[in-house]
């Protein structure tokens, strides 16, 4: 058996499969569930949003909301889907698709069974649905609506009975185990840990690893590449560990983006809000944090903010573990500090020093779901009115996200005041020579980065710096 | 079907906010879109080779891997075409596939029929094409400089505006430039043909335009109308972009079922969708305005250009409409409207909701702030200045505006808002507040109901009543989510007084309902209504006849209503009425048909009546903007539109608050990029960014104007479709308000282009500190 899925209660085996043959593909083609649509298929409208359960520890399900166009078929491996067509009990549509239909939430309805799983995840508690509707839904786009009615229909049905005590039977038998297989003279494989995963890239050096498939799923759905091996590693539970302690917090490669949430915004606020902003929760849901630094963008939206923080990437292997700065890792464009089989296992972010001024900003066209233009982040220590030390890393500004030497060299040393905050800016000229790109000019990118310094110490003044904190005047 | 009616005993249109028909589909996935109909097992599936270049003649095309690849059935190129290569709707210059030259970049070259949409996607890559590169123009300027025109420059004047500027005690010069935007439907493009018996074609399309799909496909394979069937039950979303650009896809479908004989789909990939599809037209504006004191326009001199891409498409009346929409609510009494239309090596631009409205209203609108700036007055104070009056009541075109209700509803919504109060805390929070900005504005809407070109306004319908009283209703307009097929259900049910969910509505179909126009111009629920009502109407018209005979009464004492038809001294309910009627041989179908009266244009001296009536809105708008950054936020918008008697005013309000944040978009942040070989860079949703469920403003209020449309059109309500877009103007003016708060003594208007990215703010932030420093 390649691999086992549970659908509505029904036992899906199948013996052999397209290993990135997409999960949305599967259920439009083979299973004729067209209620799932295909909007864009590269995960950023959410038109083919499904539920997704895992079985966690403790026996329970816990589901979460993905882009089912970038999930691979494998990757439902041990796990439950629930599809739009799921919700409704023998004609009879659940209270959220009752009042979705009745409210005017739907107009061309293409994007509505997006939103309805979207909000049911949110009714029955799936991963990262403790946030505001509209991060919840930031993922799903209509074009018709204005969001109004969907948002209306959230709020009248926040929560929805889910009796999952039959699928915690059947994922009992088959979640955990590994799962291969073989499509086209290709094989894949699914490992259950890590020491199995080193052993598989020793064999398969030029495997392409897939965890979450944020990615990598573009390379298929955009790029129709043909991938000769994959492995897929997202469900080895052992590299998705958190472990928070006084000094630091340790990431597991493959924790999701929406799982590290709380995490990082515990270690500090301005980490929550850029994970907050982080693609979409469905991204969110399926992204890792060790996808993020191993696919070596130069934008990445999460390096720049870790790199600031001081994180450490740790890089495993057959021989053991290395461990480097996270900004050695990044070479140059496309290129990190990765080994013959070795793999990112990892993250350790330094507990900010008490004290120390901590600012991250995210520039992009849209708040959510947008890559950023321009991502800053600062981690100064001060010591009696003057800048003790400074990490400032830049994400969006070269072709990897780097550190600013010569802006931290303008700002240790010198007192924390606005002109040292202008000084500073000034030096990002020599630190970087950004590109123009569709997301900005370098001129742009060079002057909101030198701004960015300047939002930092008004902050520190005490005043509100984004439009985000911002409400309307009664007058 | 789903019974709807909140209250049985009462006609539908007592209480008329019905959901859409198809909700209770949409909420369950039970919907079926094109793509979701069974496919047969022989079905061939279609995707296009595209040009990689701009502008370049075809040297040669070495299609032999394509062939070869595996899965691929055939592979066709314009050679292939049994007729005209041909999928404009006008102009005969959009052709299917390429045949020596390519005019723009992802130009169809070539249609690959593969046993799968995998297999026929990755055998169009692998195409050996070789291109004679030709000069191409794919900038305005660079089109301005080879005199690319796609028809000649049009003019639309009145008095003498050069004479008018030079005596005016002020005068100003701006200009400034607005992006395009791509309609972004969630369903993209898509086909599926069938052939049928003896030359037959039957096609699904996500059309806007059923009947030109027909004449193009029919032209095509060289078949007649008659021989094409083309039927949508509905789509997943237009906005516009399925109005021509649908053809293309339909097109290549029937040429691979006519050829082949087997049935064929082309389903369009996201990211070539938005590579081959037209979009709407960017503009540049240039103006010259002489004004007074208290900021009434005396002059204008305004010139509009747009590049409109490789071919004609809709061009002409998109800038038309444009032109038309110059003046929005207000009087301009010695006026010149100069409009070009360049030629690009880009993608045909088209129609997109608003059709040139909102690029003509965004001019005059910004016009006016810029008059305010220099007077240091208060933008509404200047717009109100300015509104038709009687007397000042005659558009540029020649027309008469009879329904001006503007200055009304400003004022209504003026004081709803609290503008003023507002507008002054605003001043306040901007003097103490260094980096964050607040902006406030108040605009009106005035849009032109009708198509401009006025043979398109007419439309049939087809209502069946079985003889169980049941209902089917048909029309030519196309269901795209904006709720046309509940309005003219509801329509009908009130003819023959039965509830909504007697009405089964049927996929329109050019074999049911023939000759029709777009679903477009937010004609759909006027035009399809009255003639479903005339439809209907018929029919009451036999069953009366038949009733007042049957039970020898007069025809007046035939009543039908909620509680049944009453005819003389007998209550039958409506099927026992269409049950007797049949048995007594009296025929239960009829068409209906209807041409919006009192239309004529010249558009030779662009003088005339195009439009049947004016749909009129207002909106404000408070923005934040951040300094530092660009950043900014729209907090919070009223609203207040006219519909006039209301079909559906949920449906109404669904299609103003949509038309709203799609605008918003637009003005803030959706930006097309091309680089400068003309290929499209923001081709997918990661690059393209159209508003997200946190970008629609936290307070949006809608009310609805209680009047009703001076012209009888059905139940004297008002088309929706398209207005709204344009009530997110306030949010552009306001931009340049709190842009401006960074110099509060500056007497001009910082330079802001749209789409108001925060790069584009912070670019006007600069120029803004500059220009107002040094004034």
């Amino acid at each position: 058996m390649a691999i086992s899925f549970l659908l509505d209660g029904a036992r899906i085996d199948l013996d052999t499969c397209d290993p990135t043959g997409s999960v949305l593909d599967f259920l439009r083609s083979q299973l004729r569930r067209t209620g799932t649509k295909e909007g864009c298929a590269e995960g950023d409208c959410g038109a083919c949003t499904v539920l997704v359960g895992t079985l966690e520890a403790g026996g329970r399900v816990q589901w979460r909301a993905l882009n089912s166009c970038i999930q691979f078929l494998p990757m439902l491996h041990g796990k439950a889907l629930m599809t739009v067509e799921s919700l409704a009990r023998e004609g009879v549509p659940n209270p959220l698709q009752a009042c979705m239909a009745g409210n005017g939430s739907s107009q061309c309805g293409f994007c509505t069974p997006g939103f309805v799983m979207s909000l049911h995840g949110r009714a029955i508690g799936a991963t990262g649905c403790d946030l505001p509707v509209e991060d919840v839904i930031a993922g799903n786009l209509c074009r018709c609506t204005g969001y109004g009615p969907i948002l209306e229909a959230a709020q009248e049905v926040p929560v929805l009975a889910q009796d999952d005590a039959a699928v915690i039977a059947q994922l009992a038998e088959i979640a955990g185990l590994p799962a291969s297989g073989e499509w086209q003279g290709r094989p894949w494989f699914a490992p259950g840990s890590a020491d199995e995963l080193t052993g598989l890239l020793r064999e398969h050096p030029d495997a392409t690893l897939v965890a979450g498939a944020t990615d990598v799923g573009l390379w298929i759905t955009k790029g129709l590449k043909v991938l000769d091996t994959v492995i897929f590693i997202g469900d080895i539970a052992e590299l998705a560990t958190i472990e928070a302690s006084d000094e630091a917090l340790f990431l597991g490669a493959n924790v999701r983006h929406a799982d590290a949430h709380a995490a990082l915004a515990q270690l500090h606020p301005d980490l929550g809000e850029l994970w907050r902003r982080f693609a979409a929760l469905q991204v969110r849901n399926a992204g890792t944090i060790g996808g993020n630094i191993a696919n070596g963008s130069p934008i990445g939206d999460g390096p720049p903010a870790l790199i600031a923080l001081g994180a450490q990437v740790m890089l495993r292997s057959m021989e053991g573990t290395r461990t480097l700065p996270l900004e050695d890792f990044f070479l140059d464009y496309g290129k990190q500090d990765l080994r013959d089989g070795e793999f990112v296992a990892g993250v350790r972010i330094p507990r900010p020093e008490s004290g120390s001024v901590i600012h991250i900003s995210k520039l992009s066209r849209r708040f959510d779901s947008d890559i950023s233009a321009v991502c800053g982040a600062f981690a100064l220590t001060l010591e009696k009115g003057e800048v003790a030390s400074a990490r400032v890393a830049f994400g969006g500004m070269a072709a990897t996200p780097r550190r600013a030497a010569a802006c931290e060299a303008a700002l240790v040393g010198a007192p924390f005041t606005l002109e040292t905050m202008e000084r500073a800016a000034e030096a990002l000229r020599e630190d970087f020579t950004p590109l123009d790109d569709v997301r900005g000019s370098s001129a742009y990118r060079l002057e909101a980065a030198g701004n960015l310094l300047r939002r930092l110490w008004l902050r520190e003044q005490g005043g509100a710096v984004s439009v985000l904190d911002m409400e309307a005047l009664d007058g | 079907m789903a019974e709807r009616d909140p209250e049985p005993g009462a006609l539908v249109l007592a209480k008329p906010s019905h959901p859409h028909e198809s909700a209770h589909l949409h909420v369950t996935g039970a919907a079926r879109y094109t793509d979701d109909l069974t496919e047969p097992g022989d079905m061939l599936h279609l995707c296009f080779g595209q040009s990689s270049e701009a502008h370049a003649r075809i040297v040669s095309m070495d299609l032999e891997a394509v062939r070869q690849a595996p899965g691929v059935h055939s592979v066709y190129t314009a050679a292939d075409i049994p007729a005209a290569n041909d999928v404009a709707p006008v102009a005969h210059d959009d052709p299917l596939l390429a045949e020596d030259e390519v005019v723009s970049h992802g130009q169809a070259l070539f249609l690959v029929a593969a046993t799968s949409r995998d297999a026929a996607r990755r055998a169009a890559r692998l195409a050996k094409v070789e291109y004679e590169p030709l000069d191409a123009a794919i900038t305005p300027a660079q089109a301005r400089a080879a005199n690319s025109l796609i028809e000649p420059t049009q003019r639309m004047a009145r008095g003498d505006a050069g004479a008018a500027l030079a005596s005016a005690p002020h005068r100003a010069k701006g200009a400034f430039e607005m992006g395009g935007q791509d309609h972004f439907y969630l369903e993209g493009q898509i086909a599926v043909a069938t052939p049928g018996e003896d030359g037959a074609v039957h096609i699904v399309s996500s059309t806007q335009h059923p009947s030109e799909v027909q004449h193009l496909v029919a032209h095509m394979l060289g078949l007649t109308s008659a021989d094409v069937t083309v039927e949508v039950r509905r789509m997943g979303g237009a906005f516009g972009g399925k109005e021509t650009q649908a053809a293309l896809f339909a097109a290549a479908a029937a040429l691979v079922a006519a050829r082949t004989g087997r049935p064929a789909k082309l389903r369009c990939d996201r990211d070539d969708d938005m590579v081959m599809t037209g979009k709407r037209h960017p503009f540049e504006v240039a103006y010259e305005v002489g004004y007074d004191e208290e900021g009434h326009l005396l002059a204008l001199s305004l010139f509009l250009s747009s590049p409109c891409g490789a071919s004609v498409d809709l061009s002409p009346a998109i800038n038309d409409r444009a032109m038309f929409h110059a003046d929005n609510c207000y009087y301009l009494p010695d006026v010149e409207i100069v409009s070009e239309r360049l030629k690009t090596n880009t993608v045909s631009a088209t129609a997109f909701r608003g059709f040139g409205g909102p690029q003509g209203m965004l001019a005059i609108e910004r016009i006016l702030d810029d008059v305010a700036a220099r007077l240091g007055r208060d933008p509404l104070e200047v717009r109100l200045a300015n509104l038709y009056t009687a007397g000042r009541s005659e558009t540029p075109y020649g027309m008469e505006i009879k329904d001006n209700i503007a200055p009304e509803m400003i004022a209504r919504l003026r004081e709803r808002a609290r503008y003023d109060a507002r507008s002054k805390a605003i001043d306040t929070f901007n003097a103490q507040s260094p980096i964050l900005k607040r902006g406030l504005a108040l605009t009106p809407v005035k849009f032109g109901i009708s198509f401009t070109t006025t043979h398109l306004n007419q439309a049939g319908a087809l209502v069946h009543v079985y003889a169980d009283g049941s209902i089917q209703v048909n029309h030519g307009g196309t269901e795209m989510g904006q709720g046309v097929y509940v309005k003219v259900a509801q329509v009908v049910a009130d003819v023959f007084g039965v509830p909504l969910g007697t009405i089964r509505c049927t996929a329109t179909r050019t074999d049911k309902v023939p000759n029709t126009s777009a679903t477009a111009a937010s004609s759909g629920a006027d035009l399809n209504g009255m003639a479903a009502f005339n439809a209907a109407a018929s029919i009451k018209a036999r069953l009366v006849d038949f009733l007042s005979r049957t039970y020898s009464c007069a025809p007046e004492d035939v009543t039908f209503g909620p509680e049944g038809v009453q005819a003389g001294a007998a209550r039958l309910t409506f099927g026992e009425v269409a049950r007797r009627a049949q048995i007594g041989r009296v025929s239960l179908s009829s068409t209906g048909f209807y041409a919006t009266p009192d239309i004529a244009y010249d558009r030779a001296a662009h003088k005339g009546r195009p439009f049947y009536y004016f749909s009129y809105g207002a909106a404000v708008s408070e923005v934040a903007v951040d300094t530092l950054t660009g950043e900014h936020k729209v907090l919070a918008v009223d609203i207040l539109h006219d519909v006039g008697a209301s079909l559906n005013p949920a449906i109404d309000k669904g299609q103003i608050e949509g038309g709203f944040v799609q605008g918003q978009g637009w003005l803030t942040t959706e930006e097309l990029v091309w680089d400068a070989k003309g290929r499209l860079l923001t081709h997918s949703p990661a690059t393209y960014k159209i508003p997200t469920a946190s970008d629609r403003p936290k307070r949006l209020t809608i009310e609805l104007w209680d009047g009703q449309n001076v012209e009888p059109t059905i139940n004297r309500s008002k088309a929706v479709g398209e207005p709204p877009f344009m009530l997110a103007i306030s949010v552009f003016s306001a931009l340049n308000r709190a842009i401006g708060a960074c110099v509060p003594e500056a007497r001009c208007l910082p330079p802001l282009d749209a789409p108001a990215t925060p790069e584009k703010v912070l670019a006007a932030i600069a120029g803004h500190r500059k220009e107002g420093t040094a004034a």
